[in-house]
């Protein structure tokens, strides 16, 4: 361990044999209209045969920027300013990816030929008109000159090794037909096609769902032990660094502020940043309402607030012009759950479990095929939700509130933050001029923004900031009940963790009840006293946060769990996994 | 890999950057939509250049009859198809100095025995001095105030002075030119405002509501889209009673003409409606208990503003392009009405273009640029539009 000054900070090291990329002092400077963005200061790392390099860090951290300028595709209104990009190994001396020119043929082989790139989005990386084989095809064909019938053989050979059932059949597969998982894995084949030294794969995990992740990170590990590769990975997860990496580096606002092996990092972090970085992350696997609220046994004779009976909603199943179309699609199915005045009830589930429609289900901005929804009010009477008109509707939104997922689109860009959080007022008539202004600052206060900022417009607060904004409109007209649905999703996880701090203290002040929808696991088990757990439109189990997570009883929840991440590199509970066959549920 | 790490130093609150120009967060943090607007679209330098063109020909239309040295009409049978003289700002004397004194050069004619047609040619030593506010023949300004004071003229009023060359009746082009583009900018204003009127009305309901009214909107605008324009312009213009005044029949046929131009906006507004009714924020206020007209006036149509504003910057052009190839074609305004499709016409027959070419390349070139400033202004208008996208 070393403790060293800014300025002589990672001087490069010999390079031992077994380093196959090492980065020397590379800055990127991004030109934008009013400033220039020094993306990446001064980064240095090394890549070693058959060991992973974990490159954490928040949005806007530089670690994409990074790791793109390795194959020089960044942006072109960004530039390396200094600092060498050297390969090493391969048939001649080596080579310094920063001075090729960006046309160059050396380059072109380069690029898929020893170094492989993993995208984050798998629908956006590979072509929709051509299928599957034919892509990977292609790049054989570049890159080892390989006549048709061979590189053919060749892609299903990869498919194989990827794991994607029935090769010789799906290689003729267009990208539409694959789902998440299995685009991700043909994105795998084809930066491996050439046998690259260096598989760099930025963020391959963050748009699957965590069962799927589980397994696309155990074939990755797999298949880098096997072929003996370096790898960059590109996370902002430290559950999937600990899964995974031997080495950590930890970006931020474009330096690397403490790189080590991922033991030092996470169980000796020196800088600042990284302890603030994993107590964030530690954080939210534990649950701090377990500790401060003894459970009430008072729930058994209380009503609760919301009262949802088998509830269902199938989209098409509808007679249509032409003719009766067939069953249509379940989103959700005979759901049934109780919210008491208080609680904090989670919803989890993968995407596509029907968690989002159940939650705009019981605000009924989707109607209903079946079931009831019955609503306690404040003087303790029952309302059949399913049964409102708009006017009454109306009423049921000022105390069922929601809380979008996306900050940025949740807010109209148009009005000033005073507009936004007072419209609800406004509509409902509750306050006018000065008296709205006074709410309005209350609230803004409540959420922990400066009240001053009010006539200011959406596009000048932060991600964080936005979705605090939207938390004080949903506050504004006094609810009872708010409806998060991923409401921390589109945050880093250090404001992930401000803002479920921010609610729950709301909570505490106001007696609100939560039914939070969310895919984290670690989230729903940090924010919520009761978690049902939804799998293709229906709850399989409910149960107490830590009974679902560290006790669950069904199959598929045992699954879920399991797969995780744990930010722990001493205990890793990934590879020792329960894996659930999709196939066998019915 | 040996455990390195800057040393604490927790102080970076946001990322490295180095100012190229003064920041102003400050003031785009509380700087309203139309501000941003405008901040986008003045980065379009050509955009800006466009719409100060723009801005130019209406002013040139408003003052048409100060501009004009001439009066439209005003034709002097002895200096038909008389080529355009050149400005001149400084006379040599005979002994040799030069001073300053703006003039035209004179013409010299002669008359072709074999044709019988006169020739002019310019004669650099018949010097036509002419000055700025100079008085010349009295006009109206407006229709109001009775005037006499134009921008630039000949001194004496018995000389003559066509800076663009004249006509087949001796008539002054530029004058010409001038009145035309009052009559050509302004008469597709009004037929922009029918076709916006019916296409925002039309297509809101249809965007907003879907479902059979989106249908039965739909399937209107199919049926008028598939109707020729053309035949039907000639059929109206046929119908017209002849007493009307020429001026009165164009303003009823471009009348009818945007009762049929309305269907391009109503689609792109209903397009613009159904990606903004799934917006998150439109949800949120629904929730927070808008009607739909609050909905709809509040948050929908002010986001849309901006994306009509440019549509219809780019519709004007086409109303010009018609009314020039109607008059062209004997169909739309005719003389004594003055706009560039009935300059064009007389440009018709080859015999005109080659003797008299002028008449055909300055009211085709006004035609052509203002069209082009109306795309370039329209096109940065719709970058403009929306300054909220990355």
């Amino acid at each position: 361990m070393a403790m060293l000054r800014d300025a002589d900070f990672r001087k490069p090291d010999a390079p031992s044999p077994d380093t196959v990329l090492s980065v020397q002092d590379l800055s990127i400077d991004f030109n934008l209209r009013t400033h220039v963005l020094h993306a990446a200061r001064n980064v240095s790392f090394d890549l070693h045969r058959g060991r992973t390099l974990c490159l954490v860090g928040e949005s806007g951290s530089g670690k994409s920027v990074t790791a793109r300028a390795l194959l020089r595709i960044i942006d072109r209104n960004g530039a390396i300013t200094s600092g060498r990009i050297l390969l090493r190994g391969g048939k001649g001396s080596d080579i310094d990816i920063a001075k090729l020119d960006e046309r160059s043929r050396t380059l072109l082989g380069i690029r898929g030929g020893r170094i492989g790139l993993i995208f984050q989005e798998p629908m956006s990386s590979l072509s929709p008109v051509h299928t599957i084989g034919s892509q990977i095809v292609e790049a054989l064909r570049l890159h080892q000159a390989m006549d048709k019938r061979q590189a053919r053989a060749a892609t299903i050979e990869l498919l194989r090794q990827v794991e994607i059932p029935n090769p010789e059949t799906q290689i003729d597969r267009y990208t539409f037909e694959f789902s998440g998982g299995m685009r991700q894995r043909a994105m795998i084949a084809m930066a491996l096609a050439c046998n690259p030294d260096i598989l760099i794969a930025d963020e391959p995990t963050t748009a699957l769902d965590v069962t799927t992740q589980a397994e696309i990170l155990d074939l990755i590990k797999r298949l880098q032990a096997s072929r003996g590769m370096a790898m960059l990975l590109i996370t902002h997860d430290m559950g999937v660094v600990a899964e995974v990496a031997d080495e950590v580096a930890v970006m931020r606002y474009g330096r690397i502020v403490e790189q080590g092996s991922v033991d030092e990092i996470f169980h000796d972090a020196r800088h600042p940043y990284t302890q603030r970085l994993l107590a964030s992350t530690v954080r939210l696997e534990q649950n701090p309402r377990a500790l401060t609220r003894p459970a009430e046994p008072a729930h058994a004779e209380a009503k609760p607030v919301i009262s949802v009976r088998d509830l269902s909603k199938f989209y098409g199943a509808s007679a249509t012009l032409f003719g009766n179309r067939g069953k249509g699609v379940r989103a959700v199915e005979s759901v049934s759950l109780d919210l008491m005045a208080g609680e904090n009830l989670g919803i989890v589930g993968e995407s596509g479990s029907g968690k989002t429609t159940l939650g705009r289900l019981i605000l009924r901005t989707v109607e209903p095929t079946s079931g009831t929804i019955t609503y306690n009010d404040r003087n303790g009477h029952a309302i059949d939700v399913t049964a409102l008109s708009k006017r009454e509707l109306r009423d049921y939104h000022r105390d069922v509130r929601l809380v979008f997922q996306d900050p940025f689109a949740s807010l109209n860009p148009r009005l000033t933050v005073k507009e936004v959080i007072g419209d609800p007022l406004f509509v409902a008539g509750r306050a006018r001029g000065a008296a709205l202004e006074r709410r309005v600052g209350e609230l803004m206060e409540l959420v922990g923004l400066d009240p001053q900022s009010m006539e200011r417009y959406p596009h000048a607060f932060s991600g964080g900031q936005r979705q605090r904004i939207g938390i004080a409109r949903a506050l504004a007209l006094d609810p009872r009940v708010i409806i998060a649905d991923e409401a921390t999703a589109a945050l880093d996880v250090s404001i992930r963790a401000q803002i479920l701090d921010l609610l729950l203290d709301i909570q505490k002040q106001l007696g609100l009840s939560f039914i939070f929808i969310s895919h984290d696991i670690s989230v729903v088990r940090y924010f919520c006293d009761r978690v049902a757990v939804m799998h293709r439109g229906s709850v399989v189990e409910t149960g107490s946060a830590e009974q679902i997570c560290t006790a669950p009883t069904e199959p598929y929840t045992r699954a879920l769990i399991s797969a995780v991440p744990n930010p722990d590199p001493r205990n890793k509970r990934m590879l020792h996994r329960t894996r659930f066959t999709a196939e066998a549920a019915p | 890999m040996t455990h390195v790490f800057v040393e604490g130093d927790s102080a970076e609150t946001g990322p490295a950057i180095t100012p190229i120009k003064r920041l102003k967060g400050r003031e785009t943090a509380v700087a309203g939509p139309w501000a941003l607007i405008w901040l986008k679209f003045v980065r379009n330098k050509v955009a800006v250049v466009a719409g100060i063109i723009i801005l130019v020909m209406y002013l040139i239309g408003a003052f048409a009859e100060f501009l004009a040295p001439a009066l439209p009409e005003a034709s002097k049978p002895q200096f038909t198809y008389a080529p355009p003289q050149e400005l001149h700002f400084f006379v040599t004397d005979p002994d040799g100095t030069s001073r300053f004194m703006p003039h035209v050069t004179g013409y010299k004619q002669e008359v072709d025995q074999a044709s019988l047609k006169r020739i002019f040619t310019i004669d650099p030593e018949k010097v036509v001095p002419i000055g700025f506010f100079v008085k010349g023949p009295k006009y109206r300004m407006w229709g109001l105030i009775e005037m006499d004071i134009h921008l630039i003229g000949p001194l004496k009023s018995t000389d003559t002075m066509y800076l663009l060359g004249t006509d087949k009746l001796g008539r002054d082009l530029l004058s010409r030119l001038i009145y035309g583009t009052r009559v050509s900018m302004s008469i597709g204003l009004i037929g922009v405002v029918i076709s916006l009127t019916l296409g925002v009305i039309l297509g809101s309901l249809s965007g907003f509501y879907g479902g059979w009214v989106d249908l039965t909107i739909q399937r209107i605008i199919e049926v008028i889209s598939s109707m020729p324009t053309i035949p039907l312009w000639l059929g109206l213009a046929a119908a017209v009673p002849l007493t009307w005044s020429p001026l009165q029949v164009y303003f009823v046929i471009t009348l009818i003409v945007s009762l049929f131009g309305w269907t391009g906006l109503a689609r792109e507004v209903r397009g613009r409606f159904f990606a903004l009714r799934s917006e998150d924020f439109v949800t949120a206020a629904r929730l927070d208990g808008s009607t739909e007209r609050r909905l709809i006036f509040r948050h929908i149509l002010p986001s849309l503003t901006s994306h009509i504003l440019a549509v219809v910057t780019l519709a004007l052009p086409t109303m010009i392009v018609a009314e020039t190839a109607l008059s062209f074609l004997g169909i739309g305004l005719k003389a004594p009405v003055v706009s560039w499709g009935v300059l064009l016409q007389e440009a018709q027959n080859v015999r005109t273009i080659a003797t008299a070419p002028w008449l055909l390349i300055w009211p085709a070139g006004a035609v052509v640029l203002t069209v082009l400033a109306y795309n370039f202004l329209g096109d940065g208008l719709r970058d403009a539009a929306d300054p909220y996208e990355s």
